[in-house]
């Protein structure tokens, strides 16, 4: 047998978007359409215009036995339609796939947990769904739980989890698959810090044991820990294959932010996101000039323009902001502060601008990115865009610039230093 | 007894994935690989149905119960219909055990996919191991209800004879029957959402028009032929037969009306398997 794992020849997926789903305005149309619809799908016109979009195209790629593959792209790549078409979820529309063993898939941790089910319960459920026989569950039972660090609560049901302990118990679950292939999506941006560096971990462990891995993440720090080669999507089709270091090089450098400000078009707005409507994110230095390199000595400020078409209740704008590979900075909404949140309760209808200061003195040299959300917590999500922004940040003046040596850290603060001479004591 | 591979073997398998078009072969040998998937998604089903009800499982007897009681009501207190000679609570109730079973799997699979929508679009696996186990968590239903028949059995003296042998027979036909409705339901409900807002209206239509409350007697006889196309009619009369030895009196033989629902059942159990199996590739894209 050759040594090959993983074969696509020509994969391709179309998806028919139904222009079907626009809402109807009146109850009139609602009706005719809801009259007409049965009539319409009889005679086998049921979407009245479709157009269909190639998440994928003539993809083409080899992955050897016991290699670490990284996937990378930006949201709407194809990136998880790839992963999809592998893990058999769905079906490629041209080309076709040959695996060489058998795959396990991990497009989401704690597929099919059910919250009225005990953690016990839960491990043997989901085991059996990803594909794990009930000896080998039973097998790796005790090994699972240790992992998970949840055995007093084993026998508890995990609606009564905590959402820290759930994702533990999902993940020893996932990490006890032994599938020759392993085709995992983005699980490990959710979890605390500690919890991902042990899952990163038992991940390398797996691609040691020979075992090929197929891997997507927007964190580029484990991309680059965890693979030696990776291929970068762009708008459904293959634009690189390189070392790892190479396809992040690329992928951050064709990067679609713009100089300091973001303007949304209406086509670029999604429909699910009114009555909110953005308008402008905005990057000033401490000028106020609009400006794409900030000055870490110096403060700046961030301003979110957007309109609400219709008073929103709960609302809160907010950023994030992480390092150019993926590692979060921090998060901070316009309504933290109670009182702003007890003010704003009701946000009514009109044109806004949520403005906050960067302090000065506080980010490393780097390039940083920018994220917006728009949302009301545990309701819903309005709208919300990863990368709106990209900024650098220069670092002249900062604290220690005297020594030309690279400063490691996401931040670089002016700390009061006092140095005291005492007595040594005898 | 199995034996079992511990640690997979390298080479075991080579799976080409590619697009498939018009009608696709059941590969029933895969969802036999799959049976302890279909296992737990009975367990599952069973094991929460009744979480956090204060009565629990009770509720499988105490519906049947509760049906029985109105249905005694009104087709043999109210409308003085038969009951082919046997007590009519007994008669009555022996027809909802196979009912029971028949609208609670329909109901249950005709949402499962839906209700299994982040299984369906994360993991691969024989998309009718969905359907099929919710059918079969209502046996454990039956059952409960099963011993509950027994005990109006001995407290009304009424003595089975060896026609109940057949009963395994006769549950398998109603389980084909389910199956096969609920194999068409739960494919269309993917599609169409509409067949949501069907099946609450057509299971309550399936049960008057299904000798549940009153014996095929009573139907015209002309018109019995027409009436056995419904395929439950021929489940319950030969449930009712097996159990309690009662055939309709004034009506075409029991095995004319079983022969006709038992075509029937198959037609839409073998069609419900290959429109399912048709349709399922596109699951994952639209649920």
């Amino acid at each position: 047998m050759s040594d090959i794992a993983v074969r696509t020849v020509n994969l391709g997926k179309e998806y028919q978007i139904g222009v079907q789903q626009e809402k109807y305005r009146t109850l009139r149309d609602t009706l005719t359409n809801a009259v007409m619809r049965p009539f319409r799908a009889m005679r086998g016109e049921l979407p009245d215009e479709t157009k269909s979009l190639w998440a994928l195209r003539e993809i083409n790629f080899e992955v050897k036995k016991g290699q670490v593959l990284g996937i990378i792209g930006h949201n709407g790549a194809g990136k998880s339609t790839l992963l999809k078409v592998l893990s058999r979820v769905t079906e490629p529309t041209t080309g076709y796939v040959e695996l060489h063993g058998r795959v396990g898939s991990l497009l989401e941790v704690g597929t099919g947990f059910h919250p009225e089910l005990t953690g016990r319960e839960n491990i043997y459920l989901n085991g059996a769904i990803l594909g794990m026989k009930r000896r080998e569950i039973e097998r790796k039972f005790d090994e699972i739980v240790a992992f998970s660090e949840v055995e007093e609560f084993i026998d508890t049901p995990v609606k009564r989890y905590s959402s820290g302990m759930y994702l533990r118990l999902a993940f020893a679950v996932a990490a006890h698959l032994e599938p020759e292939i392993l085709v995992v999506d983005e699980v490990l941006t959710v979890g605390d810090a500690e919890f991902q560096r042990k899952c990163l971990g038992k991940m390398g462990d797996v691609a040691q044991e020979g075992r090929t891995v197929l891997f997507v993440s927007h964190n580029m720090s484990a991309i680059l820990r965890l693979t030696e080669e990776a291929i970068v999507l762009n708008h459904g089709r293959m634009v690189l294959r390189a070392s790892s270091a190479e396809a992040v090089d690329y992928y951050l450098s064709a990067g679609h932010a713009n100089a300091g400000e973001r303007f949304w078009k209406a086509e670029e707005i999604p429909e699910s996101s009114a009555p909110f409507r953005p308008i402008a994110l905005r990057l000033r230095d401490a000028r106020g000039e609009v400006a794409e390199t900030l000055r870490s000595t110096e403060s700046a400020s961030v301003e979110f323009e957007y309109e609400l078409d219709a008073p929103i209740k709960g609302l809160r704008v907010g950023i994030y902001l992480h390092t150019m590979r993926g590692d979060p900075v921090f998060t901070s909404f316009d309504t933290d502060d109670p009182g702003m949140f007890e003010t704003y309760r009701t946000r009514p209808a009109g044109r806004y601008i949520s403005r906050c200061t960067l302090p000065a003195d506080f980010f490393n040299q780097g390039r940083y990115t920018l994220s917006v959300n728009a949302s009301a917590y545990r309701i819903r999500r309005y709208f919300q865009e990863e990368r709106a922004l990209e900024f650098n940040v220069d670092p002249s003046g900062a604290p220690g610039m005297q020594w030309s040596e690279p400063r490691p850290g996401v931040i670089r603060p002016r700390l009061a230093w006092t140095i005291e001479k005492t007595e040594a004591a005898e | 007894m199995s034996q079992t591979a511990l640690s997979p073997q390298p080479d075991s398998e080579t799976l080409v994935i590619r697009p498939t078009k018009g009608w696709a072969s059941l590969n029933l040998r895969e969802l036999w690989q799959y049976r302890e998937l279909i296992y737990f998604l009975t367990w599952r089903d069973i094991k929460v149905r009744y979480k956090q009800t204060i009565l629990g499982a009770a509720w499988a007897i105490i519906n049947p119960v509760i049906n029985m009681v109105v249905l005694q009501l009104v087709f043999g207190q109210l409308a003085h219909l038969g009951s082919e000679g046997v007590p009519g609570p007994i008669f009555r109730f022996a027809a909802l055990l196979p009912w029971g079973l028949f609208s609670k799997a329909l109901t249950a699979s005709g949402r499962s996919m839906l209700s299994n929508r982040s299984l369906i679009t994360k993991v691969y696996f024989p998309r009718l191991s969905v359907p099929l186990a919710s059918t079969l968590g209502g046996v454990l239903d039956f059952l409960i209800s099963f011993a509950v028949l027994l005990g109006m059995m001995l407290w009304w003296h009424v003595t089975p004879n060896w026609g109940i042998l057949t009963l395994p027979f006769i549950i398998l036909f109603a389980l084909i029957t389910a199956l096969g409705v609920g194999l068409w339901f739960s494919a269309l409900n993917v599609l169409y959402r509409d067949v949501g807002y069907i099946l609450p209206v057509m299971t309550q239509l399936l049960l008057f028009i299904s000798p549940v409350g009153y014996s095929t007697s009573e139907v015209p006889i002309q018109w019995q032929a027409l009436y056995a196309l419904n395929p439950m009619t021929g489940v319950i009369e030969s449930f009712r037969w097996a159990i309690l030895g009662t055939t309709p009196s004034d009506s075409l033989s029991l095995g004319v009306i079983v022969g006709i629902s038992a075509a029937v059942a198959v037609t839409l159990f073998i069609s419900g398997l290959f429109y399912f199996r048709r349709m399922e590739r596109s699951f994952a894209d639209v649920v």
